[in-house]
């Protein structure tokens, strides 16, 4: 059954990117079980605003788990303790009463601090831009049931496209390393027929904008795939490994 | 008085799309390059236009309030997408879903929009599958569908619980490479302010940088509004937070007609309201009742023990169950459409039969499904679904029914539009669920990511250059112009007002309380005198906001407070507009129910004598009353029935 607790929640702030940030520590009475964690925010900006303070600053959306935008570390893992879900969906009850409840931003070089909790992710949609697609224009299109394709590929493609793109993988890896977004769509598009035709220079375009933004490589630690709200597995990885040398070699 | 020209094609209803598109205007390449376009917002009608509309060679601003594209709340549609296809072999036909759609929107849609909606949904599947979007197949590798309400053909195509955000990405891809071939310039974190008119055209827009605060002015040859919904007016709704209807505000004080704003969409399943904090409420896709059964207890001292916590569902005997859908709607069962099932649940709730310990709960039982298909079947098709309630509850729904409750989800009303979907400025135009063109009183489910998609791919990038042909000559503007200035400074003096104000009551709060006025008064159930009574309220809550809210931070700056507020402003003022335009349709139809004017079964009771018509609202000027024009609404084709799911 939920019920009430007191919590203490030590929040990173950071005015700006380039200022220095530190942990600003709040106490809060008979936070509900029930509310969410982003809820949990929301009850401590409602309280610094009636103190006359600045309100934390984090990013949200949709709050139920498909927007990607929420991007909370808390007590060390991104988007908390619970497994499968993002911040937005994780629950008090997930924490003890008295407890004390760590809350930085995501920390990677690829994705600089814009404020307290916000970060700056641009370089994902970058690494799309430079060839996470299919080279279609709208109109001029078969008939969507012309090419049959088996049930097991569509259903992996689709356990591969479930990535709601937040950045906790890179944000979870030691070495900052995107492997598990870049290798969500290679595969996604790799396993369609559709996706087959570019499929060469997709790899090779996304894994060279991903190294030019800084994002370091992959050790199959493994954290990626752990954190990861919407379980995208490595053997991502290991396909577009596949798809990168195969690129390789077609040179 | 102004006559409403929605330019509607002559011809027969099935060649009206086919003869505008052969002797409507067309730009050539050369001028393409020459013309600029705003695009406002990236969901699926925003995006959609982007990028087809930079495919063709326009130069294209596209805008959006979050730091992606691809996290527009189109995203966090479930259940699926329509299509004509009939792939299911089931009778299924451009015409049908055509008459669906009409019949949904309780006969207060145009034919001839709907017509063209049911003609390019089946283009839309194909070009989301070219672009690699993962529809769930069968094991032939061809499509799989599914049914949703309202229909009784299977037509829904789908991606898991997830085919927003499948749809979405796809468009987002799509937009993505004109990205990076340099078609589109994106402009993330940014908020449309202002909508700038030079010589009676829309010709730019003020948008207000949320990193730095600054205003920043920008100007184009048109502006596409696809903002979304505002249904977020109630506080608590299925949008995303930062959903809002600020941006086609400014269009309707610019003088673009606001449409029918009280059609608002309340989603039958919804995870009931847990405590004063709630910050939003959650869907649960429409698709869960192809499988599970709504019921309540059929005696009330049940109810009032499962209340209390005396009493499982579980436990209750298959006589003691009232699966009053499938009693009242025999021939559409739990699949009634959402209007109708919304209804139904308060219906019970209000006579007392609500679960939970709230009493504000109905339940939605899958132990039926599970027996007769297996939980893996059960998982497979909803496994993400029931993973999320047990995520948000804390109940696993394989073991015990989920408990759902009605909650505010989509606008059907919004910015008017003509056939071609400009709005009443020249210029402008609005696509999406930001225009009110398709689902008249009410939307049938899966039907809102077919429009979106239909009016950025296939309908716009051809009505907007039957306009744009006529301004190749047009050099591109400066942003010097006094025109400009000016809207810049207007947006600057209010929010100096906002930040003068340093009050007692935070944004939140104030919002809230305009929430608690809208479900009140102009909720599901509403009459004249409620009405009445939220138009004075909403006068009092507004004055209560400019001169008490505090907005903590500087103007000029990053500050979630201050967005927040400039678009509280609005909402209060939408909340306005929607009592009025509630207040004077006296008739209930579709998602707008007057409890004066229904049938002795409790069924809405329309009145098309007097009503036929959409209402198109005309701002008038800060605290004045808007005008009301009337654009009749001539049903040609088909014989407006009363809507029947009975039998």
């Amino acid at each position: 059954m939920d019920k009430d607790i007191n919590i203490t929640v030590k929040v990173w702030r950071q005015k700006g990117p380039k200022e220095k940030g530190r942990f600003e520590t709040y106490k809060l009475d008979n936070v509900s079980q029930g509310s969410s964690f982003l809820e949990m925010l929301d009850i401590l900006n409602e309280k610094l605003i009636s103190e006359g303070k600045v309100p934390v600053a984090f990013d949200h959306d949709c709050r139920e788990g498909i927007c990607g935008m929420c991007s909370l570390y808390i007590n060390g893992h991104p988007h908390g303790p619970d497994s499968a879900v993002t911040t937005c969906q994780l629950h008090m009850r997930k924490f003890k009463d008295g407890e004390t409840i760590t809350v930085e931003p995501w920390r990677s070089a690829g994705f600089p601090v814009i404020r307290d909790l916000m970060v700056d992710r641009y370089a994902y949609d970058k690494i799309i831009q430079a060839g996470g697609f299919v080279s279609v224009n709208t109109g001029g299109i078969p008939d969507a049931n012309s090419t049959p394709i088996p049930k097991k590929n569509a259903d992996l493609a689709m356990d591969a496209a479930a990535c709601i793109g937040c950045g906790a993988c890179a944000a979870a890896c030691k070495n900052g390393s995107a492997m598990l977004f870049v290798s969500a769509k290679v595969s996604q598009l790799a396993l369609l027929p559709q996706g087959k035709v570019e499929a060469a220079r997709r790899a090779k375009a996304m894994i060279a904008k991903m190294d030019e933004l800084g994002f370091g490589n992959c050790t199959n630690t493994r954290a990626c795939e752990a954190e990861c709200p919407k379980e995208v597995s490595i053997s991502n990885i290991a396909r577009l490994n596949r798809e990168f040398i195969s690129a390789k070699l077609q040179d | 008085m102004t006559q409403i020209n929605s330019k509607i094609p002559q011809g027969p209803l099935a060649d009206k799309w086919t003869n505008y598109k052969d002797h409507q205007k067309l730009v050539n390449p050369a001028n393409k390059r020459r013309l600029d376009i705003i695009v406002v917002g990236t969901g699926l009608a925003g995006a959609s236009a982007a990028a087809s509309l930079a495919e063709l060679g326009f130069n294209v601003l596209n805008f959006c309030i979050q730091d992606s594209p691809r996290r527009a709340h189109s995203i966090a549609a479930q259940g699926g997408i329509n299509a004509a296809k009939n792939y299911q072999n089931d009778g299924d036909s451009v015409y049908r879903l055509f008459y669906d759609t009409i019949k949904g929107g309780d006969y207060r849609a145009r034919e001839a929009n709907v017509y063209r909606l049911a003609e390019v949904s089946n283009s839309i599947i194909d070009q989301c599958v070219a672009q690699g979007v993962p529809f769930a197949r069968e094991y032939g590798g061809l499509l799989d569908n599914r049914s949703f309400g309202g229909a009784q053909v299977s037509r829904t195509f789908y991606a898991r619980g997830q085919t927003g955000q499948q749809l979405l990405l796809g468009a987002y891809s799509a937009l993505s490479r004109q990205i990076g071939l340099g078609k589109v310039k994106l402009y993330k974190r940014y908020e449309m302010v202002d909508v700038v008119k030079v010589d009676g055209k829309a010709r730019g827009i003020i948008a207000r940088n949320l990193i730095t605060g600054k205003l920043e002015r920008f100007s184009a040859h048109a502006v596409v509004v696809a903002s979304g919904g505002y249904v977020n007016t109630f506080f608590l709704s299925t949008n995303a937070m930062g959903s809002n209807g600020s941006a086609a505000w400014q269009c309707y004080k610019k003088g673009a007609y606001f449409a029918n704003p009280c059609y608002v969409q309340i989603h039958p399943t919804c995870i009931p309201v847990h405590g004063e904090f709630q910050s939003k409420l959650t869907l649960m896709s429409e698709s869960l009742r192809n499988d599970g059964r709504i019921w309540v207890p059929k005696k009330k001292e049940d109810a009032e023990a499962i209340r209390a916590g005396k009493l499982k569902p579980t436990q209750l005997k298959e006589e003691d169950r009232d699966y009053y859908l499938e009693r009242r709607y025999p021939a559409f069962g739990n699949l009634v459409p959402r209007d109708v099932a919304s209804r139904a649940a308060k219906e019970r709730c209000d006579a007392g039969f609500g679960v939970n310990n709230t009493g504000l709960a109905v339940y939605l039982d899958f132990a039926e499904a599970i027996g007769r298909l297996g939980k893996n079947v059960v998982e497979a098709r909803y496994g993400n679904l029931f993973q999320m309630y047990e995520k948000i509850v804390d109940e696993n729904p394989y073991e015990t029914p989920m408990m759902i409750f009605p909650a505010l989800h989509y606008a059907m009303g919004g910015l008017w539009v003509d056939y071609e979907l400009q709005t009443s400025v020249p210029g402008l135009f609005a696509i999406g669920e930001a225009n009110f063109s398709d689902h008249g009183a009410n939307r049938l489910g899966a039907s809102a990511l077919m429009q979106g998609l239909a009016d950025g791919y296939f309908v716009l990038p051809y009505t907007i250059q039957n306009y744009l042909a006529d301004q190749i000559q047009v050099p591109r503007f400066s942003t010097d112009l006094p025109e400009f200035a000016k809207a810049e400074k207007d947006i600057n003096d209010r929010t100096t007002r906002l930040m003068n104000i340093k009050g007692k009551c935070s944004v939140d709060s104030i919002h809230k309380e305009l929430g608690h006025i809208m479900w009140e008064h102009v909720g599901m159930a509403r009459d004249a005198e409620g009405l009445k009574e939220a138009i004075k309220l909403l006068k009092d809550l507004k004055k209560e906001f400019w001169t008490n809210v505090r907005i903590p931070g500087e103007a000029v700056d990053q500050n979630n407070e201050l967005e927040k507020a400039l678009r509280l402003a609005d909402f209060i003022e939408i909340g306005e507009l929607m009592a009025h335009d509630a207040l004077d349709r006296k008739e209930s139809c579709g998602g707008h129910f007057r409890t004066e004017y229904q049938t002795p079964e409790g069924e809405a009771l329309r009145d098309d004598a007097d009503f036929s018509y959409v209402s198109c609202w005309e701002y008038q000027g800060e605290d004045k009353d808007p005008v009301m024009l009337k654009e009749p609404l001539d049903y040609e084709f088909i014989v407006r029935q009363q809507r029947n799911y009975k039998n």
